[in-house]
């Protein structure tokens, strides 16, 4: 047996890092619920697996989210996870191949070329020499990399960069350690015996200027103990997600889903957080107003290591803009909702209101307006003569102010009065006997499409204006307004609802892209989710986004949102309307009906 | 919509030196612009809920500047936080942080709703 004792606390790294490991994969899939265990048991032998492991060798080690984000920040993730990933199994196979077993000790591959000083004992280990002081190189300016994000991070596409604790701190510079000194200690050993290749050789022929055959020992248990390090600081700093973030995945594809209860599940997507710190440059609250303790991997941090703050949990807008652009495409708006709820007391009822039920038999369309389109007249004003234009019955529900659809209640963690609301409202709306809901408001189409259970299809004005058009119902006039569209929150990344509003927009206007479209686009401030910001703050996140709207001094910055409409009016920037008010102010004058009717006295004329 | 708080009210004293204040400071501490409000009653007149019962944010907000806790919670209980009120505002009060952060000021000292 090859053996010196400077392999071991790599032995012991390794060992207390795989038994640390184990035990906490142990206990998390242990708290999951048992839907989820079902769906684990029922994937596990599909291909399912096949492709969560395609998908792992996608985002795990060659990290494409994080290349399409940074090209330079995408290699410097791949060089360190992909470069690294190889070099084990290629430095295994060398170990293999000379050992001609399988089967031999586990620091074979790791210290190969201190036990093995003949540059000829095999016939393939000129190749394996290359590859592996190629891997070796690429890993390094990885860590170059690395070392330059911290200073001039904005070189890598990234504003600002995580501020880390302490233990991150060592388990980060173990890792950056562990490289050069593999370098050097395999550097030095060549310079004695020869037995590297390209980069180890020319290295060591400048190294054999030193004395050498002093310093290989003392580099070779440099190297080793940096790998000591760096294995036990990874169970409890943010490198925990490089063995969770594969678990996580293979999970999603099973189809293990977050629930609204915090479950194992969550655990698994908290510690799979690299804390890359790449939602910070996405946060609004962060670049408008300089909150910097709420963003997502802070938020993360501090339930892994309870320290979380009411403060922390209520301070975000949940418009979802990082989690668009989180790489490992965890759910965050979601584990903060988790964190929001509340326990209620059960069967409680909130709000016995007397509301006076009406009998609505003859309508085909349920028009629930919400409560922010009551302070926008406008959009309601348009909503009614759109559905007169296109000749369909409605019942406008909520008509003399109605109850709240129970989403602003939800996002607060009100989950019993919110269900209470929704319990309400449903009745209602399966009273009426209509076959459509529509809603002009995207908080509460977010609602009614994923918190009720109703029998009729529910539809956001866009998708039901739209729906009229094509079925030649409503005809618009084409103008030449230039328009720029802001995707609201909740329309948006909430229900991907993109192309409708579009579409309906270039049929009527001369339709411009602003420079945050669609995933990108930005909150504009008046969020009900977040308690904690006031009024100036709202103003500052309002005011920018405002400002980026209006860069190419569109005639009117449309919306589909009254929210929005509210908060971006106040800011006088530029005309606000909402999509409806442009689509009513553009019907063709003469619909459908009137064409008959004209038709009809030019042949009683002619005749 | 018939009360807007101007009612006649019944004849009551408020002794003030019996008041713990701190209550309010730890309110005004998580919400700094509650102590801008003019208690003017735009928020009582838009609100939704207030449509179908007796519901006066207003009053609740002015009552508990006053230290008169025993009602409060149920009447916050109306609430929908749907936050018009705080969208009309007059003075930028974020009305609708003043009543989250009440049910749980309230809940925290036995006024016991819901539990957390």
């Amino acid at each position: 047996m090859r053996f010196n004792p400077f392999v071991l606390p790599f032995l012991a790294g390794t060992i207390i890092f795989f038994t640390i490991i184990i035990f906490k994969f142990y206990s998390w899939i242990h708290k999951l619920d048992k839907k989820q265990k079902y769906f684990i048991k029922k994937n596990l032998f599909t291909t399912k697996t096949l492709s969560a492991l395609s998908e792992i060798f996608k985002e795990a080690l060659v990290h494409r989210k994080i290349y399409k984000k940074n090209p330079l920040l995408g290699y410097m993730h791949m060089s360190l996870a992909f470069g690294w990933f190889l070099l084990i199994v290629i430095g295994k196979a060398e170990s293999m191949v000379y050992n001609k077993t399988p089967f031999g000790e586990p620091w074979g591959g790791i210290f190969f070329r201190y036990f093995v000083t003949d540059p000829h004992s095999f016939s393939m280990q000129a190749t394996f020499s290359f590859v592996l002081d190629f891997l070796l190189l690429i890993i390094l300016s990885g860590v170059a990399l690395a070392l330059i994000k911290r200073f001039r991070s904005r070189l890598l596409g990234i504003k600002k960069t995580t501020n880390h604790r302490l233990f991150d701190k060592i388990a980060i510079m173990s890792l950056w350690w562990i490289f050069p000194f593999r370098l050097l200690a395999e550097s030095t050993t060549a310079a004695i015996h020869h037995n590297g290749s390209f980069l180890t050789n020319s290295v060591g022929s400048i190294l054999s200027y030193l004395p050498a055959g002093a310093m290989e020992l003392p580099l070779w248990w440099a190297y080793s103990v940096s790998l000591f390090f760096f294995f036990i600081c990874i169970p409890f700093s943010r490198y925990m997600h490089i063995p969770t973030e594969v678990v996580l995945i293979l999970l999603r594809k099973y189809g293990v889903g977050a629930g609204e209860e915090y479950s194992g599940y969550s655990d698994i997507q908290i510690n799979s957080c690299s804390r890359c710190g790449i939602c910070i440059d996405s946060c609004q609250l962060d670049f408008t107003s300089n909150f910097n303790n709420v963003q997502s991997v802070y938020f993360i941090r501090d339930i892994r290591y309870n320290k979380l703050s009411d403060d922390v949990v209520n301070n975000c807008l949940m418009c979802g803009r990082c989690v668009e652009d989180c790489p490992v495409g965890l759910e965050l708006t979601l584990i903060r909702q988790q964190h929001r709820n509340k326990h209620e007391i059960v069967g409680k009822h909130y709000f016995d209101y007397a509301i006076k039920e009406e009998n609505h038999d003859d309508v085909d369309v349920v028009f629930f307006a919400g409560c922010m389109s009551h302070l926008t007249p406008g959009t309601i004003i348009a909503m009614k003569k759109i559905f007169n234009k296109a000749g369909e019955k409605f019942w406008f529900m909520d008509e003399n102010k109605g109850l709240c659809c129970g989403r602003p209640m939800r996002q607060q963690g009100f989950v019993q009065q919110s269900k209470d609301l929704i319990s309400k409202n449903s009745r209602m709306i399966a009273d009426s006997k209509a076959k459509l809901l529509v809603t002009p408001c995207p908080i509460c189409y977010k609602s009614f499409k994923e918190e009720y259970t109703l029998n009729i299809p529910v539809m956001h004005h866009s998708e039901y204006i739209e729906h009229l058009v094509k079925n030649n119902k409503l005809k618009l006039n084409k103008t030449d307004l230039s328009v720029v569209y802001h995707d609201p929150c909740e329309l948006g990344r909430g229900t991907n609802v993109y192309e409708q509003p579009r579409n309906l927009l270039r049929k009527v206007s001369n339709l411009k892209a602003s420079d945050f479209e669609r995933e990108n686009s930005l909150c504009c401030g008046s969020s009900l989710a977040n308690t904690v910001i006031e009024l100036d703050v709202q103003i500052k996140i309002r005011n920018h986004a405002l400002s980026e709207l209006t860069k190419l001094k569109p005639d009117i910055l449309a919306t589909a949102c009254p929210l929005c409409k509210k908060s971006f009016v106040h800011g006088n920037k530029a005309k606000v309307m909402d999509l409806a008010e442009i689509i009513a102010e553009n019907i063709e004058n003469d619909s459908t009906a009137d064409l008959k009717f004209q038709k009809n006295s030019v042949n009683e004329l002619v005749l | 919509m018939d009360s807007w708080g101007f009612s006649i009210a019944k004849t009551r004293t408020i002794d003030i030196d019996s008041v713990d204040f701190k209550v309010l400071a730890r309110l005004t501490d998580k919400v700094p612009s509650a102590k801008r409000c003019i208690m003017c009653g735009a928020c009582a007149a838009t609100c939704s809920a207030a449509n179908f019962v007796d519901f006066s944010f207003r009053k609740t907000h002015l009552l508990f500047h006053r230290g008169q806790f025993s009602n409060i919670s149920e009447e916050l209980d109306k609430c929908m936080l749907c936050g018009k009120c705080k969208l009309v505002c007059l003075r930028g009060v974020n009305t609708r942080a003043i009543i989250y952060n009440l049910r749980i000021i309230l809940n925290d000292m036995n006024y016991k709703r819901i539990a957390l």
